[in-house]
């Protein structure tokens, strides 16, 4: 019995250790990643530059700190932000709802917040006294928060199980649809153009301040949710099996529940919609490190955060001089790379 | 030491399913059948023990201890129910299940699983002859591995009350016996009180010391299984007759049959 236990403990370990190194070339690959997305873009200045102006700012011109730290950094910092944001929003709804399908834009909180930026961009229409620029993103973060407060509301109303949040949320969807084609219909042509441009997803209207906030939101949610971890891992056996090992399953839900949708307001307002992060990066986590919750959600940030920052080297490279909206960009390399990615698993399964 | 159900009633809105059902005590290191026909409340009183159904009125003791009263945690850790089914769609090896329940017992704030757990998780693997599919995804095994799985994941917790429904249920011949076997043994080393609600009644003879007859909610009859299986009332809960034999091994042998087939006979 001994060596057997000994062996079967060794395989666990191997497997954990396994796990963890692939945790740390993820974050190798983003690290490269990041870099790559700092070395294309705006302004001249080559990744030898970039990565020496980072080290060290302090001898350098004003036109290269310009590129750098105002220009650059802010866009790369964000698309790995946001990416990890959404890749983590999207692998806690997928677990909570038990459905590989899901998404932080599955439940209606982006076409909320794209409710909201467009009443501000057509109408001039803001919930909270804010000016400029800024009264866009205000109006989308609110909207958002306020349709992640009715579908946790309504869910809670109803008893909170994955059918129920999926139905609810579906709801919200096709009523911010109809509302922002309504919205589109009765605006004129710039306005309309604004407003499109705003849902195609943008890196552009990054700054430091949304850094920081990002920053503080994915330190909330991303510890919190860890801490969970073997409640969440328990819920994928199905909530009656949860139940018996002591999982409040109910609360569990709605608990993350909050935390997603913090992460999707946030995200949303800052950057506008941008698809597919938060669906394949889950996926990808899934297929290399399993559903063990401890590492399957950090996997997931991770991963998104590469997809992000590779989609946003890639919005920047195509065209020198022209940044194409990310939201485009990560819809069409994220169709066919999630299509392989569903036939390499049927195959595999045959 | 002892459990204790009294007079415990319970209804899914307007239709009663556990009606003023009184039953034990049931002693430590004892295995009860639970045995009933389809819809008699065999799992809603599982239900009721692990706390997912909160009793309209009446109470389950356990060492004269109400079990309402316990925290949710405690209470989670002395009772352990196995649903019947462990959902295959999870990418989770065996060894992480069995974890997993391990790990839940302490509220799993502790994101580490220390040597002493997972010994403990291979030694439970190991008894039930699991330890060779350990690293295997619990969505390739088969449906009688998934529930021997799901017993690994009791065990594991070492719980005081342990409720099985239809563990048996996708087993073959020889799994369905080392289970039971296993399920009995554990009972009585760890001096646990043991319900299994079963469907094969000459299982239900051959293992458990006590059986529990349900009936609409009530408890039909209650006592030792040869006694019980020759009454009228098991007849009855089961609207079948009911032959008891013995084979030359000594077990007990139960033949059940439609009563008119048996007159036409």
């Amino acid at each position: 019995m001994t060596s057997i236990t000994l062996t079967a403990v060794a395989g666990y370990r191997r497997t954990a250790r396994r796990r963890l190194g692939l945790v740390a070339l993820g974050l190798s690959v983003l690290i490269l990643a990041f870099f790559m997305d700092l070395s294309v873009g705006p302004g001249p200045a080559t990744m030898r530059q970039v990565v020496g102006a980072l080290f060290d700012s302090s001898g350098i011109d004003a036109r290269l700190r310009l590129v750098v730290f105002d220009l650059r950094l802010p866009i790369a910092l964000m698309a790995v932000l946001v990416g990890a944001m959404l890749g983590l929003a999207g692998a806690a709804m997928q677990t909570i709802l038990n459905n590989p399908l899901a998404d932080p834009f599955t439940l209606g909180v982006s076409a909320a917040a794209s409710v909201g930026a467009s009443l501000a961009i057509a109408f001039g229409w803001v919930l909270l006294p804010v000016g400029g620029t800024l009264a866009v993103t205000m109006n989308a973060f609110v909207f958002a928060l306020m349709a992640s407060l009715a579908l946790f509301g309504l869910t809670k109303l109803r008893g909170v199980s994955a059918e129920t949040m999926v139905l609810v949320g579906i709801a919200l969807l096709f009523t911010c649809n109809a509302l922002l084609a309504l919205i589109q219909y009765r605006s004129n042509e710039t306005q309309l153009q604004q407003i499109v441009f705003w849902m195609m997803g943008s890196l552009g209207r990054a700054s430091f301040e949304k850094i920081g906030i990002c920053v503080v939101a994915l330190g909330i949610a991303l510890p919190w949710m860890l801490a969970r971890g073997w409640a969440l891992t328990s819920l994928r056996l199905g909530d009656e099996r949860a139940e018996s090992m002591g999982v409040k399953v109910d609360r569990l839900r709605l608990e993350i529940l909050a935390l997603v949708s913090l992460l999707a307001a946030i995200s949303v307002a800052f950057v506008g919609a941008i698809g597919f992060v938060g669906l394949v990066g889950p996926h990808i986590a899934r297929l290399v490190i399993g559903e063990d919750q401890r590492f399957f959600l950090p996997v997931s940030a991770v991963m998104s955060a590469i997809i992000l920052s590779l989609a946003s080297t890639l919005s920047k490279a195509v065209t020198p001089g022209i940044i194409y909206p990310i939201g485009m960009i990560t819809s069409l390399i994220g169709v066919p790379f999630f299509i392989s990615l569903i036939l390499s698993i049927r195959s595999r399964g045959a | 030491m002892s459990l204790t159900i009294d007079d415990l009633n319970f209804a899914y809105g307007p239709h009663p399913v556990l009606h003023r059902l009184a039953a034990g005590p049931l002693e430590r290191g004892a295995l009860t059948a639970l045995v009933g026909p389809n819809g008699s409340g065999k799992s809603t009183l599982f239900r009721c023990f692990s706390g997912a159904a909160r009793p309209l009125g009446g109470r389950i003791l356990l060492d004269s201890q109400d079990l309402a009263v316990l925290k949710d945690r405690e209470r989670s850790r002395r009772v352990f129910h196995l649903a019947q089914d462990l959902s295959a769609r999870a990418a989770l090896t065996v060894f992480e299940v069995v974890l997993l329940a391990r790990k839940s017992l302490t509220g799993g704030m502790d994101l580490r699983a220390g040597l002493c757990d997972l010994r403990l998780v291979q030694t439970v693997l190991g008894s039930l002859d699991l330890d060779g599919l350990s690293q295997r995804h619990i969505g390739t095994l088969s449906g009688g591995q998934r529930q021997l799985v799901g017993i690994a994941q009791a065990l594991v917790r070492e719980p005081d009350v342990l409720l099985l429904d239809e563990p048996t249920s996708a087993l073959d011949v020889r799994r369905q016996l080392e289970v039971l076997q296993i399920v009995q043994r554990v009972t009585r080393e760890r001096s646990m009180i043991t319900i299994v609600a079963l469907h094969d009644l000459s299982l239900a003879a051959r293992f458990a010391d006590r059986l529990l007859v349900l009936k609409d909610g009530c408890i039909a009859e209650e006592g030792d299984p040869e006694e019980v299986l020759q009454t009228q009332a098991t007849s009855d809960a089961y609207r079948v007759g009911i032959h008891l034999e013995r084979s030359s091994r000594g077990s007990l042998l139960v033949e059940p049959y439609l009563s008119s087939l048996r007159a036409a006979e």
